[in-house]
C-alpha cells in the first residue's frame, strides 16, 4: 500500500482519485457536499478547459467543473 | 435564451408561496429536483405551458405554476427551481425548501436523472424526511436505456417506501403513470415502511431526545424528526422560516427549549460538535443514496459516457475549444444571414406591394391625404420593415441557439470561458446569460439569477447589454452588408457577413470582460468566488420540437413585442416629419439639436435620435432611420439594400458613419423591457441606473475615440 495523499488539483486527466478530506469551508463546502463529494467518494479527473482551468471531475455520475483554488482544498488519496 | 413570456415576466412567475387555488379539491403537487433533470419538461407535458426547456443546470429560476385536470380531479403543479439539496444554502433552495415544507404541498414529485440516480437520491432522501407524500419520477429513462444503466425501478420503490414511476417526459411516456401516481397518493392506506437516513449514534440519540417533544408540539409526526436535526443544526434561515409559518418561535417554548439543550448536550458529551455534525448529517445521506443505488441500478457498460467525453474533448480542448466556439458561431451567423437574404426579400417586395395597393384603396374610398399617409407611409411602412428585416433571421437564429441549447452546448462555453472571467474576479455562469442574452437582454438578466454571488449577479446584470440582442442583429446584418461586403459575390458575401458579424460579438464579449474587470476593481469590489459547473451529458435535439417551440414561443412573440412598438413609433416619427414648427419639421428641429453631439460620436442627429426613439425595442431603430431621411426628401422605393445604401450615402453616412452605429447598436443604454426587468430584479433604483449608464458611457466613449482617431489620421 502506497497511497499519497495530494490536492485534487494535481491530478491529471485520465486518472481517479479518493476523497480523503475537505478543506474547503463555508458555502463551497456545503455545495461540493451537496452534490457528493464527501470522503471516500470517487472522483475522474476527465477533461481540462481551453486555459487548463477549471478542470471538469467525473463526481457520482455527474461531470462538474472546479476552479483551482476549490480543487486545491480538496485533498484526495491516489493508489 | 428564456424568451418566452414567462422568461419575461409577464405570465405566471415569480409567485413565491402564493397558490391560486380555485377550489378547495385542489391537489397542490411540486415538482422538486436537481437541475436540468426535465422538471420543466414534465412540467410542460403536464400543464400544456410552454416554461423554457434546455439543456443546461439553471433555467428555470423561478417558481413557476399551471394546472391540469386528472380523473375530474385539478391539480396545481408547480415547477422548483432545481436544486442539489434542500439544505438551503442559496436562494434557489430556500425557496424549494421553503416551499415543500411550509408551502403545504398535496404532494412533492421529485424529478429525478435516471443516468445520474446516485446524486439525485441525495433530494429524495431529504424530501421523505421533511414531507410524507413524496413520489419519484426517474425522468430520462430512455437515455439511462441508451447508456445501458438499468434501473430497478420495482426494488426502488419498496427500498425507498415511496411510489416510484419511470417516465421519459421529452417523449411523453410515462407521465400518465406519473399523474396517476398522484392520483392515488391520498386515498392509498401506505403501511410501507419509508426509508429515513439513519445517522451515526450519538445524533440518533439527540434527535431520539428531540423528536418526541415536537411531534406533541406540533400535532404531527410527519417532519418531526427533520425538524429536530435542523434544530441542533441551529439552521437560522429555517428557524426564521418556521416562526413565520407557525406563527410562534418553537424554540421558545420550554419544553423543547430544554428537551433541545439535553440533546445538545448529548451531542457534546459523545464529541459532536457543530460542524461535524452538518458534515456528518451529508455524508449519511449521500452514504445511504449510494446504498439504495448499489441494490438498484446495474451499469452494464463502465464507460457509458465516453461519447461525451469524445465530444467534449473536441469542443473544450486546448487547442480546440475556443476555435471551434467561434467557429460556431460564424455557422450560425452565416446560416442566418445567408438563409434570411432571399425570404427577407421576398417579404419586403411583398409587404411593399401590399402599401401600394393600400394607397391605392385609400385613394379609392376617397380617404384624406395626411390620414392614408399618416397611417400607410407612416404606421404601415415602419411595420413592414420591421417585419421584413426582422423575421427572417430570427426564424432562422432561434432554432439553430435552441438546438444548441438542447445538446447541451451551453455549459461548455461557460467551461472554456471560466478563466477569463475569473480574471475579471466574475463568475463563470456569467457566459450562460449572456448566452441568454443573445436573444433577448431582458431574459438573460434574469437568467442572471444562477449566479449565487450578488456581486458577481450584479457584474452580468450590469454588462448583458454587451451581448447584442436579436433585436440589434439585423441592424448589425443590414449595415455589415451595405457598406462592407456590397461588392463580394454569393457565397463570399455570406462568409464575409458571417465572419464580421462574429467579430462585432466577439468585440462586445471582450468589453464585457473589461467592463466586468473595471467594476470588480471599483464600484463592485471583491475577490472571485467559488462555484461549480455542471456539464450535463449532451441530449439529442428533438428537432421537430425546436423548430415550433422557437418559431411559436420565442420568434412570434418577440416580433409581436417589436410590431406593437414601431406601429406607434412609426406615427410618431411621421407626426414629427411633417408636423412644422418655423420653417422646419419637429423631426428635422429635433435631428439638428441632436447633431452636433452626434457627430462628435461619428453619427448623426437622425441616426441618435432613432436609438432614442428606440429605447422600447432595438428593432426599430433602422426603419426610424430611413423614415427619417426618406420624410425629408424624396420619395424612393426600397426594396433593396442597395436602394439603401444610396439613401444612407446620400444623407451623408461613410464608413465611419457605418462603424459609429454599429458599435453604439453593441454599446448603448438596454431596452426600456430590459430596464424594468433590471430594476424588478436588482430591487434598486441605483444600480438600474448604472445598468443604463454603464454601457451608454462607454459607447460614447468608444464611438467618441474612434471617430476621432480616424478623421485625424484622415481615413474618411
Amino acid at each position: 500500500m502506497n497511497n499519497t495523499i495530494v490536492s485534487l488539483h494535481s491530478i491529471p486527466v485520465g486518472k481517479s482519485a479518493k476523497v480523503k478530506k475537505l478543506l474547503s469551508t463555508g458555502t463551497i463546502r456545503r455545495r461540493l457536499q451537496d452534490i457528493g463529494l464527501i470522503e471516500g467518494t470517487r472522483v475522474d479527473c476527465v477533461q481540462q478547459s481551453p486555459s487548463g482551468d477549471p478542470i471538469a471531475y467525473l463526481i457520482r455520475g455527474a461531470v462538474i467543473a472546479l476552479r483551482s483554488e476549490d480543487s486545491a482544498q480538496i485533498l484526495v488519496e491516489v493508489s | 435564451m428564456g424568451l418566452t413570456s414567462d422568461a419575461m415576466g409577464i405570465k405566471a412567475v415569480d409567485m413565491g408561496l402564493i397558490i391560486d387555488k380555485e377550489k378547495d379539491t385542489d391537489q397542490v403537487i411540486a415538482l422538486a429536483g436537481n437541475p436540468n433533470v426535465g422538471k420543466s419538461t414534465v412540467f410542460n407535458h403536464l400543464t400544456g405551458l410552454n416554461q423554457h426547456t434546455g439543456n443546461w443546470p439553471g433555467k428555470t429560476v423561478a417558481n413557476a405554476q399551471g394546472k391540469y385536470t386528472f380523473e375530474g380531479r385539478d391539480y396545481i403543479l408547480v415547477d422548483i427551481p432545481g436544486t442539489y439539496s434542500l439544505m438551503a444554502h442559496s436562494a434557489e433552495e430556500e425557496v424549494a425548501r421553503d416551499f415543500i415544507c411550509f408551502g403545504n404541498p398535496d404532494a412533492v414529485v421529485v424529478v429525478c436523472d435516471a443516468t445520474c440516480l446516485e446524486r439525485n437520491l441525495n433530494l429524495v432522501l431529504q424530501t421523505i424526511e421533511i414531507t410524507p407524500n413524496t413520489i419519484v419520477c426517474v425522468n430520462l429513462m430512455d437515455q439511462a436505456m441508451e447508456k445501458q444503466i438499468i434501473i430497478d425501478l420495482g426494488r426502488l420503490e419498496s427500498e425507498l417506501g415511496v411510489p416510484v414511476v419511470g417516465a421519459s417526459a421529452a417523449r411523453g411516456v410515462g407521465l400518465d403513470l406519473l399523474m396517476k401516481a398522484i392520483a392515488g397518493l391520498g386515498q392509498r392506506n401506505e403501511n410501507k415502511e419509508k426509508l429515513f437516513v439513519q445517522y451515526t449514534g450519538p445524533i440518533e440519540e439527540a434527535i431520539a431526545i428531540l423528536e418526541p417533544v415536537i411531534a406533541e408540539k406540533l400535532g404531527r409526526e410527519e417532519g418531526a424528526r427533520w425538524i429536530s436535526l435542523k434544530l441542533l443544526d441551529e439552521n437560522r434561515s429555517l428557524l426564521r422560516a418556521l416562526r413565520d409559518y407557525l406563527g410562534y418561535s418553537l424554540v421558545d417554548d420550554c419544553t423543547v427549549a430544554s428537551a433541545l439543550e439535553q440533546a445538545r448536550t448529548r451531542l457534546r458529551e459523545r464529541g459532536v460538535s457543530q460542524d461535524q455534525l452538518q458534515d456528518a448529517v451529508v455524508s449519511c445521506t449521500v452514504q445511504q443514496a449510494e446504498d439504495v443505488c448499489s441494490r438498484c441500478v446495474q451499469f452494464k457498460k463502465p464507460d457509458y459516457n465516453a461519447t461525451d467525453r469524445k465530444i467534449d474533448k473536441i469542443l473544450t480542448s486546448k487547442l480546440t475549444g475556443i476555435p471551434v466556439m467561434l467557429a460556431l458561431l460564424a455557422v450560425v451567423f452565416w446560416l442566418t444571414i445567408t438563409g434570411s437574404n432571399y425570404p427577407s426579400q421576398l417579404l419586403s417586395s411583398g409587404l411593399f406591394w401590399v402599401q401600394d395597393r393600400l394607397m391605392d384603396f385609400a385613394g379609392y374610398m376617397g380617404a384624406p391625404q395626411w390620414l392614408s399617409n399618416m397611417l400607410i407611409l407612416g404606421v404601415y411602412r415602419v411595420v413592414a420593415w420591421v417585419i421584413a428585416v426582422m423575421l427572417p433571421p430570427m426564424a432562422i437564429f432561434f432554432p439553430l441557439f435552441t438546438l444548441l441549447e438542447d445538446l447541451g452546448y451551453l455549459p461548455r462555453v461557460a467551461f472554456n470561458l471560466d478563466n477569463q472571467f475569473k480574471k475579471c474576479h466574475a463568475c463563470g455562469k456569467q457566459a450562460l446569460t449572456m448566452c441568454m442574452g443573445f436573444g433577448c437582454n431582458a431574459a438573460g438578466v434574469v437568467g442572471c439569477r444562477i449566479i449565487d454571488s450578488p456581486r458577481e449577479r450584479l457584474i452580468a446584470i450590469i454588462t448583458n447589454n454587451f451581448v447584442p440582442c436579436n433585436g440589434r442583429f439585423p441592424t448589425l446584418i443590414a449595415i455589415i452588408t451595405m457598406f462592407f461586403i456590397a461588392n463580394m459575390a454569393g457565397f463570399w458575401q455570406g462568409a464575409a457577413s458571417a465572419a464580421l458579424l462574429t467579430g462585432v460579438i466577439v468585440l462586445g464579449v471582450l468589453m464585457t470582460f473589461l467592463v466586468s474587470r473595471v467594476l470588480s476593481g471599483t464600484i463592485l469590489k471583491g475577490i472571485p468566488s467559488s462555484f461549480t459547473l455542471e456539464l450535463p451529458p449532451y441530449r439529442k435535439p428533438q428537432v421537430g420540437k425546436i423548430i415550433v417551440r422557437s418559431i411559436f414561443d420565442r420568434t412570434l412573440f418577440v416580433l409581436g413585442r417589436a410590431i406593437s412598438v414601431a406601429a406607434p413609433a412609426g406615427l410618431v416619427i411621421w407626426l414629427m416629419a411633417n408636423i412644422t414648427i418655423g420653417d422646419s419639421s419637429v423631426l428635422a428641429h429635433c435631428a439638428g439639436f441632436l447633431d452636433p453631439f452626434a457627430r462628435l460620436i461619428g453619427l448623426d442627429g437622425v441616426i441618435l435620435m432613432a436609438f432614442i426613439l428606440g429605447f422600447p425595442a432595438n428593432e426599430i431603430v433602422i426603419p426610424i432611420i430611413i423614415m427619417a431621411y426618406l420624410s425629408t426628401g424624396s420619395i424612393l422605393e426600397l426594396d433593396s439594400l442597395t436602394q439603401l445604401k444610396e439613401l444612407l450615402v446620400n444623407n451623408g453616412w461613410t464608413w465611419l458613419t457605418a462603424v459609429c452605429t454599429m458599435l453604439f447598436s453593441l454599446m448603448h443604454w438596454p431596452c426600456s423591457t430590459t430596464c424594468l426587468t433590471i430594476k424588478k430584479e436588482t430591487q434598486s433604483l441605483k444600480w438600474t441606473a448604472i445598468s443604463f449608464a454603464v454601457p451608454t458611457a462607454t459607447g460614447i466613449a468608444v464611438c467618441f475615440l474612434f471617430s476621432s482617431v480616424v478623421r485625424l489620421l484622415g481615413l474618411v
